[in-house]
């Protein structure tokens, strides 16, 4: 694997073969001395266009558990407003000799479009409202294991997982890699939202699409949160913070409705109180804290499979 | 004086002729000198030297990207002989001081005739009116805030009603600054939706023009609806004029030929304004040109420099260049389709654009007594584009690697050679 800039470039056998290895990297998480040789004498550069503090700790944790050397280049504000063009600031830290770069940016697609100027490999963080695909793989890391936790196990049939994928899905990168991966793990999915946000074209997406967040409730294997921007309101897509919580919020009697082995997900961070009740962010059933841990883990599985698997793969084809 | 012989060119009517060129103007073949220069056209095809109604040379304020030599010279590659010149440079052309430099600067280094258009409101702001009888008296016929709407109805109205004393004609690039606001770069649609790209929705160029027809037949003035790109616009056109409104439309090469799926990629090339429409629309398109809804094909040639096209796409500036492959993108979506012969091509391309500009010396037919502006054509000659073959300073070509037809073979402008391939 080259790059990964979309869920949709990941079959089946890819997505089980890096959520597998996540699993053996989580161990090392929990050793003392938190260090593999895997990616020793590789460098990586987090290109963050954008903050995320969070998403950017995640990746540099992750090289550097892995023995490479991370270097962070905040190139936020650099591009356009200096009149360096995008292609030039890729184009330069690539002819620096670095393997790969973790690319986030505010603007949809700015990591394909390096992938195409630069011979290094480059890993999507993030790209405007169109994919995050490693939050994608932590979040079905995190459902998987949900799902083997439950009484009688998990036999890796996804088929009879239902998914609800509930808020902003016009300005959520995190849903269209969701429905990218879970599309082919083989789950069904709902997505839930008021008109106003629901992307263009989401008819024809793999996926089942509901305004009534009730209506899908009792059916739901995982209940996927996402987060709300209050910016939205001045945008006119919902009339009020109290209008939109009671018509799509994962309130206290919404959760009292969920089937009682249903997880529920949140990329974070939370709005309590607005998307979820914050004793639905801290229920039982809430792996919202495992989401981060697995983060580092998918990353690095990740970051193996883009740097580290390159020889592995060509004998095992 | 030297004399031109052009013989054995199809005339549009069909039969092959002879074309006699003297001091710049058409006159009788029979009264050629021994020492005419002769140029054989046999199996070409001698158009009127094409008018295009909208493109952006950039100078002055971004001679980088492209100048009004430049400009000019990618225009007589493409067969044009007249082009008409958009306001949104630096200074903005929204005087009559701005639009005589235009003129002088043409003089020294065009090779087509340049018409400048002046801007309707002050800096494109969309709130004063710019000096537009000034302006006019300066030759000015045409006014457009091009790149930006005249999204105020009073603004417009009043444009509308002042431009009518000295027949002016105010031209829209038609697009509601709250429908297709900041983010927009994409049509809205599947693909958009997929790419998380901002949506650029049909309705916010229809809107405006459903507007605008209004006013327009309100005050009784001329209104020009710029690259029309969806098929509700031509709803809106037909209506219009049907209710004997003075509208008149132009499409781009490019609106014509490419598709949204051209920005799967995210390649900034494809990032125009307004966005390439869906399949369903380029069909509209094409059937409202051949039936005249659409009057004429205009360009919106919009040259990049690479530092201004090499950004992640939302960022990137808008526009691909079009003066160069214009007729071939109408020959193979329009002749070649059987939608319009070469008269309807004439028509199009230089009579309707010569007229909705109020240009007298263009886009007049190739006879005696008449200016000597002429394109030959090629009808057969195909190739393969390469973008750093372009004439442009630009190359933000949209059809580099594609397979067009490369049909000039020589552009007159005023019996002077603009451009030669034979
Ligand atoms: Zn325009």
């Amino acid at each position: 694997m080259k790059h990964l800039l979309s869920a949709a470039d990941l079959s089946r056998s890819e997505i089980d073969s890096i959520l597998d290895l996540a699993e053996e990297m989580a161990d090392v998480q929990r050793r003392p001395i938190k260090k593999l040789p895997t990616l020793r004498g590789r460098t990586v550069v987090n290109l963050f266009f954008e903050d995320s503090t969070r998403t950017r700790s995640s990746f540099e944790i992750a090289g550097k558990w892995l023995s490479a050397d991370v270097i962070n280049v905040s190139a936020k504000g650099s591009s356009v407003s200096k009149g360096e063009s995008l292609r030039d600031t890729v184009q330069v830290i690539d002819a620096m000799g670095v393997d790969g770069m973790v690319i986030r940016h505010s603007a949809s697609g700015a990591p394909a479009q390096a992938a195409g100027w630069i011979r290094g490999s480059v890993v999507n963080a993030g790209d405007g409202t169109h994919e995050h695909p490693t939050q994608a793989l932590l979040d079905a890391l995190s459902m998987r294991r949900h799902f083997r936790s439950l009484r009688g196990g998990f036999d890796e049939d996804w088929s009879g997982k239902t998914v609800a994928i509930t808020g902003d899905l016009t300005h959520s990168r995190v849903v269209r890699s969701n429905v990218l991966l879970l599309r082919t793990l083989g789950a069904k999915v709902v997505l839930v939202a008021p008109p106003t946000l629901l992307p263009s074209g989401v008819t024809t997406w793999p996926a089942e699409v509901s305004t009534d967040f009730d209506a899908v409730l009792g059916e739901v294997d995982v209940a996927m949160m996402l987060r709300v921007q209050r910016e939205r309101m001045s945008g006119g897509y919902f009339p009020t913070p109290r209008e939109y919580t009671i018509g799509y919020g994962l309130t206290t009697d919404r959760l009292a409705k969920l089937r009682p082995d249903a997880a529920i997900l949140h990329p974070g961070p939370v709005n309590r109180g607005l998307e979820m009740a914050a004793d639905a962010a801290d229920a039982g059933a809430s792996r919202i804290l495992d989401q981060v841990a697995a983060g580092v883990a998918v990353r690095m599985s990740v970051l193996y499979h883009v740097l580290g698997g390159a020889d592995d793969k060509e004998t095992n084809a | 004086m030297t004399e031109l012989l052009i013989t054995g060119a199809r005339l549009i009517g069909g039969d092959a002729g002879d074309l006699l060129i003297r001091d710049g103007v058409f006159v009788d073949p029979a009264s050629a000198g021994s020492d005419v220069e002769r140029i054989d056209a046999d199996g070409l095809i001698a158009l009127p030297g094409l008018v295009d109604t909208h493109c952006h040379l950039r100078e002055p304020g971004r001679e980088d990207a492209e100048t009004i030599e430049s400009g000019t010279r990618a225009a007589a590659r493409g067969g044009y002989t007249a082009v008409l010149a958009m306001a949104n440079v630096n200074p903005v052309t929204d005087t009559a001081e701005a639009v005589e430099h235009m003129k002088a600067v043409a003089a020294e280094t065009a090779s087509a005739a340049v018409h400048p258009v002046g801007a309707v409101t002050k800096g494109l702001a969309g709130e004063e009116l710019a000096e537009l009888g000034l302006m006019a008296r300066a030759g000015v016929r045409l006014f457009s805030d091009d790149g930006k709407c005249v999204h105020d109805s009073l603004v417009m109205r009043r444009a509308l009603e002042y431009v009518r004393a000295f027949d002016g004609v105010i031209a829209q690039h038609a697009q509601d600054p709250r429908l297709a606001g900041a983010g927009a770069c994409c049509h809205e649609g599947e693909i958009s939706g997929r790419l998380g790209l901002g949506g650029w929705p049909a309705v916010a160029e229809s809107v405006i023009v459903a507007r605008d027809v209004q006013l327009a037949e309100m005050t009784g003035s001329r209104y020009h609806v710029c690259h029309v790109s969806t098929a509700e616009s031509i709803d809106v056109i037909r209506w219009a004029k049907a209710r004997g409104i003075n509208v008149t439309a132009e499409v781009t090469p490019h609106h014509l030929l490419l598709t949204t799926s051209a920005v799967e990629g995210y390649d900034p090339t494809f990032k125009v304004n307004p966005p390439l429409r869906p399949d369903e629309h380029v069909e509209a398109l094409r059937e409202a040109l051949a039936d005249g809804t659409i009057e004429c094909v205009g360009t919106d040639h919009a040259p990049h420099a690479a530092h201004d096209k090499d950004h992640a796409f939302s960022d990137a500036a808008f526009g691909m260049l079009g003066l160069e492959a214009s007729l071939a993108v109408v020959m193979d979506t329009m002749v070649a389709e059987g939608r319009l012969d070469w008269a309807g091509v004439a028509e199009r391309m230089a009579y309707a654009p010569a007229r909705i500009a109020g240009l007298t010396d263009q886009g007049r037919p190739l006879e005696v007594g008449e200016p000597a502006n002429l394109v030959l054509v090629d009808p057969e000659r195909r190739r393969t584009v390469d973008r750093a073959a372009s004439l442009s300073k630009s190359r933000n070509n949209p059809y580099h690697g594609r397979d067009l037809p490369d049909p000039v073979r020589l552009t007159l402008w005023a019996g002077r050679t603009t451009f030669r391939d034979l």
